[in-house]
Formats: C-alpha cells, structure tokens, sequence
C-alpha cells in the first residue's frame, strides 16, 4: 500500500474571476510535518479547504487513498476562534464529542465508549480537568486545547491546522507547537500546520510549503531559505519567541 | 386564590381561548426550541424579517383572492432560504441579508395592496396579534409543527449542535449542513407564520429571542438551555394569555411582556449568583 495519503493532481481553483491556485500538485505522507507558508492572499486557506472539500476545484482532483475524509481520516482545527460567544452554552465534553460525529449513523448517538475517547483525548491534552467547564469560560489557550481535541478524537491519519497560534501568547504558542510535534512523533499523524509565521514553522516541521497562489517551494524545512520567503512577502517572528 | 380559579376555569370554558391557550403553547414550544439554533447563529432577527414576509404575503394572497396561510407558508418558506443563500453564496452577513428581504417584501406588500384597493382585514390585530382569529385548521397546522419540530431537535440534535458551533468543521466531518439550515429555516418559516396569529408581525421575532437569551443566563449545557427555554416560553404563553382575559389586554403584547420580566429576572439572578 503506497504511503502516500493524499494526492493533489494539478488542482486549479477560482473564486468568481480570480484565480487562488494555479496547477498545484503534491503529495502528503504517512508522518509528515508540512509548514504550509505564504503571505495573505496566497491561497493558503483555500488549498486547506481544497483538502477539506470545502471548495469545488476547476481543474485537476485530489486522491484520498489511505483515508476516508468522512469518517474522519482528516482532523481539522479552524482559523478562527469559533467559541468567542462567551454565551455558548456548551461543556468541553460536549465540543470535543463533535469530533466523533462523522463515524456516526442516523440519529448520532455518542455512546459510553464514545465518552471513554472523549475522557482519553481530554487526558492526553492536560485538560481533563475542564471537562465540566463552559467553553466560553476558557482562555484562548485552553479553547485551542479544546478545538485540537475535538480534531483528535477520532485519531485522524492527517491532522490540518489552520493558523492554530496566532490569537495565543508567545509561550502558550511555543507549548502548543511541542504538542504537535510529540503528536506527529508519537502517534505517527500527519500534519499540515498553516502559518504566517515563518521561523517558529520551520524548526518544527520538516517539510515547508510555500504557496503565491501557485507553488513555490515544496521541499525538506532544512533546506527552505527563510529570506526566499521574505522575499514572497512572509514575516519572521523570531522575536516572539 | 378561589378568584383566580374562577376566571381561569371561566377563560377555558370558551373555544377560542382554548385554541388560543394550546396553538399558543405548540408555537412557544417551537420558537424556543428552534430559538437556540437562529440566536447563537446570528440570526435572531430573522423571526422579524419572516413576518415582514408574512406581511408581503397576505397582501399577495388578497390580491390573488386566495387564503393567506396557503400562500405565505411556501413563500416564508422560500424567503428563509433565500435569507440563508445569500449569507452563504453572495457573502452577505445575516442580519443584512433579513434586512433586505424584509423592506423588500414590505415594499412589495404596500405596492400590491395599494394596487389591490387596500386591506380590509383587521390590520391591529395582524400587526399585534388577535387569538380571536385562530381557527380550527390552524391548531391542527400548529400540532402538525409542534411534532416536527420536537422530531426535528431530538433525532438531528447532534448535527444541529455541530452546526451552531461550528459549521465549517461539520461540513468537514460530513454534517448535511445545508440541508440541516434549510429543514430549521422551514420550521422557522411555519412556526412565524403560524405565530403571527397569536402575537401579530410585530411581536414574533420576540417569541424566538426572549425564551433563549433568558435560558442563556442561567444555563450551562446545550440541552438545558433548550429544555429551560421551552418551559419559560410555554409558562409565558399560559400566563400571558390567561391575564390578557383576566385583565382585558392584548394577548400578544402580555406573552412578550410575561417574557421580558423572566428574562430580567434570569439576568438578575445571574448576576446575584456571580456577585
């Protein structure tokens, strides 16, 4: 069985008369650790929903082979902080359960095994204490553990993570960063972590991405030359750190 | 206490008071469970923006020379969708979106009934409600809701809990999103237009919002806020119109006012709890 868990074939997309992506094809592997760069505008959130199949291609297809999107062979940790309503009136348990939905039949039910992974995950992550809090209660980095344990808890093959640091506080983002790494280490998960921020990416990854709406570079992080992707337009954010 | 008895056997002793007390509570007992999903989805006005539909609509329907309920149900209906699709497709956030559907069909309800010789239905108790006018087919209609919303909420309660807190990562695990927001922007669009009757065009968005947003100050878990906002909303409706007999009021305008004291009560009590 090839290694390889998804393919993007020549995949072109448009929103009305402008062009995101342009011909991009590659590969994602069985425990890799792609850094997916690019400066705004680049097409980074598109390729993630391309992957996802949040947007239809124009030309050329993506292949699913060791995975069924559906039932959750991708993990998926949004851009945006959908828990900023402080009101939602929601229990961690009850997020992070979302997780295990897309295995589920007519009419969904979660079953006692269901809240035993929920319970695992929350353990893995450090959180177990928050089980019982209101999600809207939590700070930034607890909500973030939150949405990763929802993306986890039905041990995804690929994990994507959309800018998952940038609303956090430099040493909670350099925890969050450690996670992941001992994630893909450990369990063997695939990750795409898209950022903006190109140093702090680079050292945790060990492939790079770099998208200008089509793409630039694919290739090992320790060969990415950092000013290459200055010069596209991307930032350096060593000084957070 | 043997007076307040009385006038509530004397209320319930009469046939319209009956349809008005059970279509009443099979509409707040709707409202409040599809209230959760349109007040944390941003779409609290929308119950505003359908009625104004509603408006459009029996203006159509007298143009036509045909029954209000049989047109405006399909066309509330339509203009929920439509209210959706152009947040999803043209971008257009929702509380825009009812805005332009809303004084587009109240412009459109105003042209036709101008055209048509204007209305000759009792328009105060259209814009505020009058359970004089429930019939019969309109508690059936209200039964017939009722059940499909319950049906609705507990075997989709799931995938509607998904959607409401993140809707991008449902699509993503497989959640029929689409299809989920048109079967609540169907309920909705009956339960308004079934809803007028009782607390009239202007009154109704106030059926969906208050019951939530009063559950919400209290409540910690999803299925409480929805099992505490049915129980405040048909609490209000019985009370609400129980005093309009006793005391001679607008029902609508009681329902609404019995919401709102619950609601600041929920806020104070909240508050009392956090100090």
């Amino acid at each position: 069985m090839t290694s390889k868990l998804i393919e993007a074939k020549n995949i072109t997309v448009r929103y009305g008369n402008n062009v995101v992506l342009t011909d991009i094809s590659f590969a994602i592997e069985k425990g890799d650790y792609i850094g997916l760069v690019g400066a705004n505008g680049s097409g980074k959130s598109t390729l993630v929903k391309a992957l996802l199949g949040l947007v239809p291609l124009e030309k050329g297809k993506i292949i699913y082979n060791d995975l069924n999107k559906f039932e959750h062979g991708i993990g998926y940790l949004p851009q945006v902080a959908v828990t900023g309503n402080t009101l939602f009136p929601a229990e961690v348990r009850e997020i992070v359960g979302i997780g295990l939905l897309g295995q589920k039949k007519f009419p969904k039910r979660l079953t006692k095994e269901d809240h035993f992974k929920v319970d695992t995950i929350l353990t893995r992550l450090g959180i177990i204490g928050l089980k019982h809090k209101k999600i809207g209660d939590l700070s930034g980095g607890q909500q973030q553990r939150v949405l990763l344990a929802r993306a986890m808890v039905s041990h995804p093959k690929l994990l994507i993570l959309d800018e998952p640091t940038s609303a956090l506080d430099p040493r909670v983002r350099s925890d969050f960063f450690n996670l992941i790494e001992e994630i893909n280490k450990v369990d063997q998960t695939s990750i795409v972590l898209v950022s903006h921020d190109l140093s702090s990416i680079k050292r945790y990854t060990r492939k790079m991405m770099l998208l200008d709406r089509e793409l630039v570079y694919f290739g090992p992080s320790d060969e990415f030359d950092l000013n290459f992707g200055m010069a596209k337009g991307m930032h350096n954010h060593e000084h957070d750190y | 206490m043997s007076m307040i008895i009385d006038t509530i056997t004397e209320a319930l002793s009469y046939g319209f008071m009956q349809r008005a007390i059970i279509v009443g509570v099979l509409i707040g007992l709707s409202s409040a469970m599809l209230g959760i999903f349109l007040v944390l989805k941003k779409y609290s006005m929308i119950g505003d923006g359908l009625a104004h539909v509603s408006f459009a609509t029996v203006a159509i329907a007298l143009f036509l020379n045909t029954s209000p309920l049989l047109i405006s149900i399909p066309i509330v209906i339509v203009a929920s969708i439509l209210i959706m699709e152009l947040n999803e497709k043209a971008g257009i956030h929702g509380d825009a979106a009812i805005g332009l559907v809303s004084s587009f069909s109240v412009a459109l309800g105003v042209l036709l009934s101008s055209i048509s010789g204007g209305f000759n239905v009792d328009l105060f108790g259209y814009l505020f409600g009058s359970i004089l006018s429930i019939q019969q087919s309109d508690l059936w209609l209200s039964v017939v809701l009722a059940a499909g919303v319950i049906f609705t909420v507990i075997f989709f309660y799931n995938d509607l809990f998904a959607i409401t807190h993140d809707e991008a990562f449902s699509s993503v695990i497989g959640i029929p999103t689409k299809r989920r927001n048109y079967l609540i922007a169907t309920l909705t669009s009956v339960t308004i237009v079934l809803g007028i009757r009782v607390v009239g065009t202007m009154l109704i968005s106030s059926m969906i919002i208050f019951p939530t947003v009063a559950a919400l100050q209290v409540s910690k878990s999803f299925k409480s806020t929805i099992v505490i906002s049915s129980v405040i909303s048909v609490f209000s409706v019985i009370v609400g119109v129980l005093g309009s007999y006793a005391y001679n009021l607008p029902s609508g305008a009681s329902i609404v006012m019995i919401n709102a004291v619950v609601f600041v009560s929920m806020m104070g009590y909240k508050r009392l709890v956090r100090s």
